[in-house]
């Protein structure tokens, strides 16, 4: 085993660090208090390939693996985790899914521009209703002739109102349950489908999360992705996948959280000298650094899986579980180490501990990964 | 069109500090970059190349190690990289790098243009570049914040401290970029990927370059440093704070007293 990257990893991961320190980092404070996508960062992302990095040079991809995609999630969210889940969702759980189980035609159509970063993708499975039970699905898909008819409304889709392609999930047969349901590829502008409520968050307030609302909405039946009653399968394929994407996400907030808590306890003084003196603060920080590590162990060990097993469920659901309560572990305590300072938003430590939240409900809550990780031992 | 780019790898100076007793850099724990200037040439040279075409060859002088910043001018778009290495070529003050850099282009040939930058943040000498086109005998300007081509030319706007000239040379030539030509573009991650599994570094040692041993390394090299020393932190400024106007007239009553103005 080696616990060190490669040259190639190591420079994509300093050419990540400079590109969010140079272009996110200067937006971070604005995007969140503005509640407003960076469109800009986001073009500028596309322009170097970063919304494509796992996919094959002919899909319009960069030809690179889960780790580097990890890596690029990781070093945008360590500055600005509403640039990191933008990434994340659109390269996870849209052009993924295509990528993996779509046809040669879908593929030419919609992961080529979702890979060079042309579109902006989502997915969108969960309803008011349906949130961990996914199963309970409202959606309805019917087959008629040559196209679907989609009715009904999802929620908290991240994306939402920014994205040109959709993953949607929708019951085609509701006796079946999960075997009723599945997916399809819906284009911004189609008729019949537009875009709901947008949702007012606590943390990554730049990302766009909003309703999605389908009243008849007409979506031709080469737009099914996957064969019918297989929406399930993808839909939790695709999760697993999603989930290192989130896991990078949670990482990248905690080590952000500890970079900027390192250099404020060097330069806040207390008693006469810098409280990086006092043995609390140097046990707090050792603890979180040996979280973080560990945390990147699991990220990193995921996104290898991914890449060299067939299955890596279990993997992903670990990474993100202890990432994720690492980000809001460490964030917490920076926050407390910065003291009253870290409670304004002079600082921006607290907004990445409000931005840590999500990471333990998005894309499956903690209480979910810990399922998925004690279904796979008891089986 | 042939363009060859010298670029240097340099520790990133902005946390660099000399060790006291030695007067030698302490590059422990500091990262490498592309030089600056360097790098801005490599941008003009790659914009030339989107543009009309041209062949991009960047080339590096230095330890083994510079095969990372000749791996990012690969990931960054160019065509081809050359590393000059030997311990041979250690130690070397400007002439002595110039004359084997000089050498190497020689026996790399066919170039229409030479791109380096204006100079290196370690050693901020900016001779290097001259003393190549010196060897070569090729026209040189520096100091070039804006190029264009033009037929066999290349169109110049060099810098001066309160001017800029328009030159107009004739190719071959070596031009010598400052880091204000341009914002260099970033890697991307797919051409990171084929830098490193798909494209190859061309080594070039003592024994491939017709150079002279009196021309090269330590014992090539004329130049003695007579002391290096940090800068003694002079005393804390005064800060003032007032309006536009007042702040000016303030201003002017300091350098008066000062006999500036």
């Amino acid at each position: 085993m080696i616990f060190q990257l490669d040259k190639e990893h190591e420079l994509t991961k300093q050419l990540f660090r400079n590109f969010a320190e140079t272009e996110a980092k200067p937006l971070a404070q604005e995007v969140d208090e503005e509640e407003r996508f960076p469109y800009e960062t986001v073009r500028k992302m596309a322009r170097y390939g970063f919304l494509g990095i796992p996919f094959a040079k002919e899909f319009g991809g960069q030809g690179c693996d889960s780790l580097t995609y990890a890596m690029c999630v990781e070093e945008m969210s360590r500055v600005c985790a509403t640039t990191g889940v933008i990434v994340s969702a659109h390269t996870s759980l849209c052009a993924e899914p295509i990528h993996k189980y779509g046809s040669g035609e879908q593929k030419e159509k919609y992961l080529i521009p979702l890979a060079k970063g042309e579109k902006i993708g989502a997915f969108g499975l969960t309803e008011p209703g349906a949130g961990t039970d996914s199963a309970g699905q409202q959606t309805k898909a019917v087959l008629n002739g040559d196209h679907y008819v989609l009715n009904g409304t999802k929620i908290f889709i991240t994306n939402g109102g920014v994205a040109d392609i959709y993953i949607i999930l929708a019951m085609t047969d509701k006796s079946k349950g999960n075997r009723g349901i599945s997916a399809f590829i819906v284009e911004q502008g189609t008729e019949g489908f537009s875009i709901g409520k947008k949702e007012l968050k606590m943390g990554i307030r730049g990302s766009s999360t909003t309703e999605l609302v389908f009243e008849n909405c007409i979506v031709p039946k080469e737009n099914r992705l996957g064969e019918e009653g297989k929406g399930f399968g993808i839909a939790m394929g695709t999760l697993d996948g999603g989930r290192i994407g989130i896991a990078a996400q949670a990482l990248g907030i905690a080590q952000g959280a500890l970079d900027e808590t390192v250099a404020y306890v060097k330069e806040r003084k207390q008693f006469g000298k810098s409280i990086s003196a006092f043995q609390n603060t140097q046990f707090q920080l050792a603890d979180m650094k040996t979280q973080v590590e560990a945390a990147r162990l699991l990220v990193y060990k995921a996104a290898w899986a991914k890449d060299n097993q067939k299955m890596f469920s279990a993997e992903a659901a670990m990474a993100k579980l202890f990432a994720a309560e690492t980000a809001m572990s460490v964030t917490t305590k920076c926050v407390q180490l910065h003291g009253g300072y870290g409670y304004t938003r002079d600082y921006p430590i607290e907004r990445m501990m409000r931005d840590a939240k999500i990471t333990e409900i998005y894309e499956g809550t903690s209480e979910v990964q810990r399922m998925v990780i004690a279904s796979g031992m008891l089986k | 069109m042939k363009i060859i780019v010298c670029i240097k790898q340099v520790p990133d100076t902005t946390e660099v500090k000399l060790n006291p007793e030695t007067g030698t850099l302490i590059r422990e724990g500091v990262s490498s970059i592309i030089n600056p200037d360097d790098k801005a040439g490599l941008e003009a040279a790659l914009r030339l190349k989107d543009a009309c075409g041209a062949s991009v060859t960047a080339l590096s002088m230095g330890p083994l190690q510079a095969d990372v910043a000749l791996r990012e001018a690969l990931a960054m778009g160019a065509d081809d990289a050359v590393l000059i290495s030997d311990r041979a070529f250690g130690g070397a003050d400007t002439w002595a790098t110039s004359s084997t850099i000089a050498s190497a282009i020689r026996k790399i040939g066919g170039y229409d243009l030479i791109i380096t930058g204006r100079q290196a943040i370690d050693g901020d000498t900016a001779q290097v570049g001259p003393q190549i086109a010196e060897h070569l005998g090729l026209p040189n300007v520096s100091y070039a914040e804006a190029l264009e081509i033009e037929g066999d030319t290349v169109i110049v706007k060099r810098q001066f401290e309160d001017r800029y000239h328009m030159i107009q040379v004739k190719m071959p030539c070596l031009i010598t970029a400052l880091a204000e030509l341009n914002e260099p573009r970033y890697m991307t991650p797919g051409g990171i990927a084929d830098a490193y599994r798909n494209k190859e570094i061309t080594m070039l040692t003592r024994a491939d370059l017709d150079v002279e041993d009196q021309n090269i390394g330590l014992k090539g090299s004329p130049t003695r440093v007579f002391k290096s020393f940090t800068k003694a932190v002079k005393g804390k400024g005064t800060v003032v704070n007032l309006e536009g106007s007042e702040a000016a007239a303030w201003l002017v009553e300091r350098m008066k007293e000062k006999f500036i103005l």
